[in-house]
């Protein structure tokens, strides 16, 4: 569909995702310190890291959604950060994306929010556009909700919803923030399920942010990780399990678990105040 | 650093630089809102971004039609006390027979678009800004976004067109009901008959002072529509922001509509 857009570059190589030396700040706190990654053309990337640690903010960024301070981003090989809003409209619609909260238009019903991108895009006969509609649909397991409002679904369901209205355009490029989480561990194995086929069967380059380990394993060809805004490592799967950078099996090992604090700061956390260590 | 008085002095000060700054910032922001809508209008259909008939129609629908009985009530109530208090005034000079001059140029001219105004400020301004403040909240303005779909486009410029063509249509209506509930009462009070009633009123009314109304009412459509997308979509902190959004909305549209409606009489009169 959208490969039309890429570079020229050969294939086996192609970058379909350039993020360089991303540096974004709100007010006076640094969030990301120089992000670095790319993701290659038919793979899926998992990016991986602790709550807080700046997934989202990194894929907001990534969907101009939000301009960095400072950095590079390049997708399917066109410069976004130097677009303006008319400019990335264009480009925008070769993209998917299936938010973290679903982001399902709450006044249209399941059916109509599939739909929509289609009814936008394309000059299909209305027909056609339904059984798409409802091929999608039945890929995320939700045949026959598609008169439902999103506020009769659970959510669950608006999570795959979302992600059936993210592909129903066949994107090259297809992004999901927290495709499986909360969802029940046989959803959730399926969700994974359909971002390899998507990926074998169509050859979509998938970027995924999640921070369920079983899953990211699972789905990821390469990884990168996160850690309070610096990239700890971005290789593959094999990589980054053997990595030896202890910081990297911390989490891994810890499966991003809230740190345990140290008493002493924990207490002044708490009250407020702060202790000096006594030995 | 400052002395705690200087502080005290300056800290008001600072903040009231702070609101007017974020004054100047939503003016503009609705400035470049009205722009994009045009730009849409203009070019959308050769962009691949075609603004739409049947989300025009829906909320012409929902903003005018659904508003025709508030409206008619308060028109009809208005015309009423028009004429009341036009004949009571008149009367110490013996010049009641005048009071249709006098009702048929400020309905026209000024209180018909102003009460469908304020009506539909608090009617559809509330409900856009409601309904874009959760469309934010819920990141559904990203997602269009995300989806090549440009939100302007999508939802603020069938929701402006909506509103500059029904709040003058909704003003005419007004004109008429607020017309005809004043003569039902000049003509039974002053035992005058109605097509005498209706002559006056023509004799009053030049096509300008239709337009004078109708011209505002257009203005005060747009600024509903702008006010309420400018609150809209900058709510931030759930629905407590969302709810904030809509109040702002009210009241913001609803003196700008009045200091709109000076500035035009001015501008048109002097
Ligand atoms: N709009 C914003 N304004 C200010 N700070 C923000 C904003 N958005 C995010 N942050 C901060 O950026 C940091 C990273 O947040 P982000 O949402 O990217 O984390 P995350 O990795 O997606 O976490 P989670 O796994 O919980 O979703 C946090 O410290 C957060 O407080
Ligand atoms: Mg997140």
């Amino acid at each position: 569909m959208a490969t039309d857009v890429a570079g020229g570059e050969p294939e086996h190589e192609q970058k379909v995702v350039e993020v360089e030396d991303l540096v974004v700040r709100y007010g006076d706190r640094e969030i990301l310190h120089g992000v670095s990654m790319d993701v290659r053309r038919g793979e899926v990337m998992v990016i991986m890291g602790g709550s807080g640690s700046g997934k989202s903010t990194l894929l907001r960024h990534l969907l101009h959604l939000e301009r960095p301070a400072s950095g590079r981003i390049r997708l399917l090989g066109h410069e976004v950060c130097g677009m303006d809003d008319l400019e990335w409209t264009a480009f925008s619609r070769h993209l998917g994306v299936a938010f973290q909260s679903g982001a399902l238009f709450s006044s249209m019903t399941v059916g109509e929010n599939v739909l929509l991108p289609l009814r936008e895009h394309t000059q299909l006969d209305e027909s056609t556009m339904e059984i798409m509609m409802r091929l999608k649909l039945e890929v995320v397991s939700l045949a026959g909700f598609e008169n439902l409002l999103p506020s009769e679904l659970s959510g669950g369901m608006i999570k795959r919803a979302a992600f059936a209205r993210a592909i129903i355009m066949d994107p090259a490029l297809l992004f999901c923030d927290e495709p499986s989480a909360g969802l029940d561990p046989v959803v959730a194995a399926s969700l994974d399920e359909l971002i390899l086929r998507l990926r074998d069967a169509l050859g979509m380059t998938i970027v995924v942010v999640t921070h369920e380990l079983d899953s990211a394993f699972r789905i990821a060809d390469r990884i990168t990780v996160l850690d309070r805004g610096h990239v700890l490592i971005s290789a593959s799967v094999d990589a980054v399990r053997s990595s030896d950078d202890p910081r990297v099996q911390d989490l891994l090992n810890r499966r991003f678990e809230e740190e345990v604090p140290d008493p002493e700061e924990y207490l002044s956390r708490l009250t407020g105040e702060r202790f000096e260590a006594v030995d | 650093m400052a002395a705690p008085e200087d502080r005290a002095v300056a800290r008001p000060i600072a903040a009231l630089g702070r609101r007017v700054a974020l004054g100047l910032d939503a003016v503009g922001y609705g400035a470049s809102l009205l722009g994009q809508s045009t730009y849409w209008l203009a070019v959308g259909r050769r962009k691949r971004q075609p603004v739409r008939a049947a989300p025009v129609a829906r909320e012409m629908m929902s903003v005018g039609v659904s508003a025709i009985p508030i409206v008619s009530v308060l028109a009809g109530t208005i015309g009423v006390m028009l004429a009341l208090q036009g004949i009571d005034a008149l009367e110490p000079f013996g010049a009641q027979d005048q009071v249709t001059f006098g009702v048929a140029l400020s309905i026209t001219r000024e209180f018909a678009p102003l009460i469908t105004g304020i009506i539909v400020a608090g009617r559809s301004g509330a409900a856009l800004a409601a309904r874009l403040g959760t469309m934010q909240i819920n990141n559904e303005i990203d997602a269009l976004s995300v989806m090549g779909i440009h939100p302007v486009r999508y939802l603020v410029v069938p929701s402006l067109l909506a509103l500059i063509v029904m709040v003058p249509a909704l003003s005419i209506w007004a004109d008429g009901l607020a017309l005809g509930a004043a003569g039902l009462y000049v003509t039974s009070d002053l035992g005058m008959t109605f097509p005498a009633y209706l002559d006056g009123v023509r004799a009053a009314l030049e096509p300008g002072d239709v337009i004078h109304g109708v011209a505002k009412a257009a203005i005060f459509g747009a600024l509903i529509a702008l006010v309420a997308v400018v609150n809209g979509s900058q709510v931030r902190g759930g629905a407590e922001g969302v709810g904030r959004a809509t109040t702002h909305s009210v009241v913001q549209s609803i003196t700008l509509i009045v200091l709109a409606d000076l500035i035009f009489v001015f501008a048109a009169t002097r």
